[in-house]
């Protein structure tokens, strides 16, 4: 508050004391809470190949909704979920499974088969069959789940962003 | 800039000259380290507002996943022990703070009219302290917060009349512990015993403002200003405190025991620290005597404690003067700490591994004849060049781990077989924080006699912690039936130590018939 005065010399070293013990107890609970709430998990791990379809029953550019069954870590939980991907197969006997989930603010983007592209309810972004986006607010195309084929069954992995994918 | 922004909220709030005001409070030159406790403990009171806080944004306070989410806690996130650490060392460091505090105003007498009032809602916030410990007790839903909780639950069922409306009141209808229950002691703990305890702290600093800060019998020096003298005093001591908790929050671990487990009959509970005299008190009543030791006493000492200042109306305030008041609190000291001391020297120790089946150990052995540990410690902050078993939770599934096992031992797993494997995979999953250390504790020899009982496969006949058949004798406790030089003899040859048994005889080496043994030696009920 105030500086030294004549009656108590000591007064500017008592207030930087106060001033610098407390100080010292923020940090010491500051700085563990920051790890603590942005740390996130450190059991971080990828996540296993799912089977989610067959190559064989899929119509080439023709993009087709699948269902399938996975096991996320939830926080403290291991849940079994449902999760959906739009796969395309691709002229070269190949299989592309994009996130349904819109890059914009996270609705759940549907195949349009007049308009022959994918489309947001929310926002109206719209994305073509190669993901990339076509109109709209999306910032960037769609994610994707990392692909391999066991024979002809897809099994996917994570979701990366298109460009990483 | 700065100063016109202060000067706007001054003249809005009045918030500076507000705490200008509350930091100028006169009092008196006497005043000094030995009033130092109220602050710590005030802080203290913060510091667990601050750490529950912490916690709470991570834990699902439900019977089904307080455990899982504490344990979250403790081995996934960043600090997470920390956290836990500073509020259960918290816990008992604010207890002493707030008995220091009261020995403190007891001695100098300051609860001497006109502080009354002050001291009597000290005992309630005493209390109130008492209750946190006693609620927060059960919310890691351990077996150690389930037996601890029943107990509690059980000695105020038996209050006279009130007891079955008590029982429940704390969610506890037919006398057992639950979801309601779980629910309840959460709700108290941070919803009711905040609220009231803020309340009542608020009443009692306004009380210790309207009286002043109790003077020495002659005061022979003008007063002095609160800030900055004595807000130093207090400050450094709050500094010291929180240093120490903080090494106690880091340096000794609190560990998470199994899910609570209401079958778990072999479990023992002990209360926490502060509770252990009021625990051992209940051994010396009993039968229709027991109300004396649960209910009368400590309601008769709190009713003393509450009423202390109409007991002693003496005038005297000068420590020389106050023999009396010396002696009934060095008395109670050496009644509390005797108590104490009688309950501490009763507490059964239980090595972790005494709770293993056969094929746990052997799993054990598994761990140590592949090497595991070069890689993997056990004991908490030991670092190798894995994770930590102690540290972290094992959250892969059997079949990683066992793929794991075989590409990660190298040429030390070459001759473990795949059942051991799996059995490893699902021992390791199952270990918490009581018993993860059992890895590099267990004696050798131990595990080697359960591994010598797997190969020859006794589990068929024989059982152990529960596990095998009954069709032989169970094996838990054998030692007190035989000795050991019996058990050798009848091992070699059955039939002449029990005449018609179906037990076939067994020719182990040397080595494994000592171990063999050693193992069943071990054995308790």
């Amino acid at each position: 508050m105030k500086s030294s005065s004549p009656e108590e010399p000591r007064r500017g070293f008592l207030i930087a004391s106060i001033n610098g013990l407390m100080g010292l107890i923020t940090a010491a609970l500051a700085l563990p809470s920051a790890g603590y709430l942005l740390g996130g998990s450190k059991a971080k791990r990828p996540a296993d190949w799912v089977p989610a379809g067959d190559l064989a029953k899929l119509e080439e550019n023709v993009p087709e909704q699948v269902i399938f069954e996975r096991v996320r870590r939830d926080g403290w939980k291991t849940v079994k979920e449902k999760a959906s991907a739009w796969m395309v197969k691709t002229a070269d006997k190949q299989v592309v499974a994009f996130s349904p989930v819109c890059t914009h603010l996270g609705c759940a983007v549907s195949w349009d088969g007049s308009a022959k592209n994918f489309a947001c309810p929310c926002h109206t972004s719209s994305f073509g069959t190669d993901g990339k986006v076509l109109s709209g607010p999306a910032p960037r195309a769609l994610d994707r789940f990392a692909v391999k084929l066991d024979g002809s069954t897809i099994l996917l992995g994570e979701i990366r962003p298109a460009d990483k994918a | 800039m700065l100063n016109k922004v202060r000067a706007w909220v001054e003249e809005r709030t009045g918030l500076e000259s507000g705490i200008a005001h509350f930091l100028n409070e006169d009092i008196p030159a006497s005043s000094g380290w030995h009033q130092v406790f109220g602050s710590m403990a005030l802080f203290m009171f913060l510091v667990q507002v601050f750490t529950g806080i912490m916690m709470a944004l991570n834990y699902a306070p439900t019977t089904a996943e307080a455990h899982s989410s504490l344990r979250y806690i403790l081995t996934e996130l960043t600090a997470g022990r920390l956290m836990r650490g500073l509020h259960h060392w918290g816990a008992s460091m604010m207890i002493c703070i707030v008995v220091l505090h009261m020995v403190q105003v007891f001695l100098w007498g300051a609860y001497k009219k006109p502080r009354e009032a002050t001291w009597m809602l000290g005992v309630v916030l005493l209390l109130l302290t008492l209750g946190f410990g006693l609620t927060g007790y059960l919310l890691p839903w351990d077996n150690r917060a389930y037996w601890g909780t029943v107990v509690t639950t059980q000695i105020a069922a038996k209050a006279p009349v009130m007891g079955p409306y008590i029982l429940t009141l704390l969610g506890s209808e037919d006398g057992q512990i639950g979801a309601v229950t779980f629910a309840r002691f959460y709700a108290a703990h941070v919803l009711i015993l905040p609220a009231v305890t803020a309340l009542l702290v608020f009443l009692h600093v306004y009380l210790v403002r309207r009286h002043g800060v109790a003077p020495a019998p002659v005061e022979t020096a003008p007063p002095i200003k609160f800030y900055p003298r004595q807000v130093f005093k207090d400050t450094v001591a709050i500094f010291a405190m929180f240093a120490l908790l903080f090494v106690l929050a880091v340096a000794v671990r609190v560990p998470l025991g199994k899910l609570a487990d209401p079958n778990d009959v072999s479990y023992i509970p002990r209360p926490e620290w502060y509770f252990l005299f009021l625990f051992q008190i209940l051994k010396y009543f009993e039968g229709p005597l027991e109300i004396v030791g649960s209910m009368v006493l400590p309601g008769l000492a709190v009713l003393l404690l509450f009423l202390t200042p109409f007991i002693d109306r003496g005038k005297a305030i000068a420590l020389r003067q106050r023999t009396g008041a010396i002696g009934v609190l060095v008395l109670s000291l050496i009644g509390w700490g005797a108590l104490t001391a009688a309950a501490l020297s009763t507490t059964p120790h239980r090595d972790s591994w005494k709770g293993f089946t056969a094929e746990e150990m052997a799993a054990i052995g598994t761990f140590r004849q592949a090497a595991c540990w070069q890689c993997h410690s056990s004991t908490p902050g030991d670092s190798r060049p894995g994770p930590n078993l102690a540290d972290i939770a094992v959250l892969r599934d059997r079949d990683w781990l066992v793929a794991h096992f075989k590409q990660a031992s190298g040429p030390a797993g070459q001759g473990v077989k795949d059942l051991q494997w799996r059995r490893l995979a699902t021992f390791l999953p199952k270990l918490d924080d009581e018993n993860v250390e059992s890895l590099h504790r267990t004696p050798q020899s131990l595990v080697s006699g359960a591994v010598v009982y797997q190969q020859n496969n006794c589990g068929a006949c024989h059982q152990i912690n529960g596990a095998g058949m009954k069709s032989g004798p169970p094996l838990n406790g054998v030692a007190k039936r035989w000795d050991r030089k019996w058990m050798e003899e009848h091992f070699v040859d059955p039939e002449s130590k029990s005449p018609g048994t179906i037990m076939p005889a067994y020719k182990f080496s040397p080595a494994d018939m000592t171990a063999m043994l050693d193992y069943m030696m071990s054995l308790t009920d």
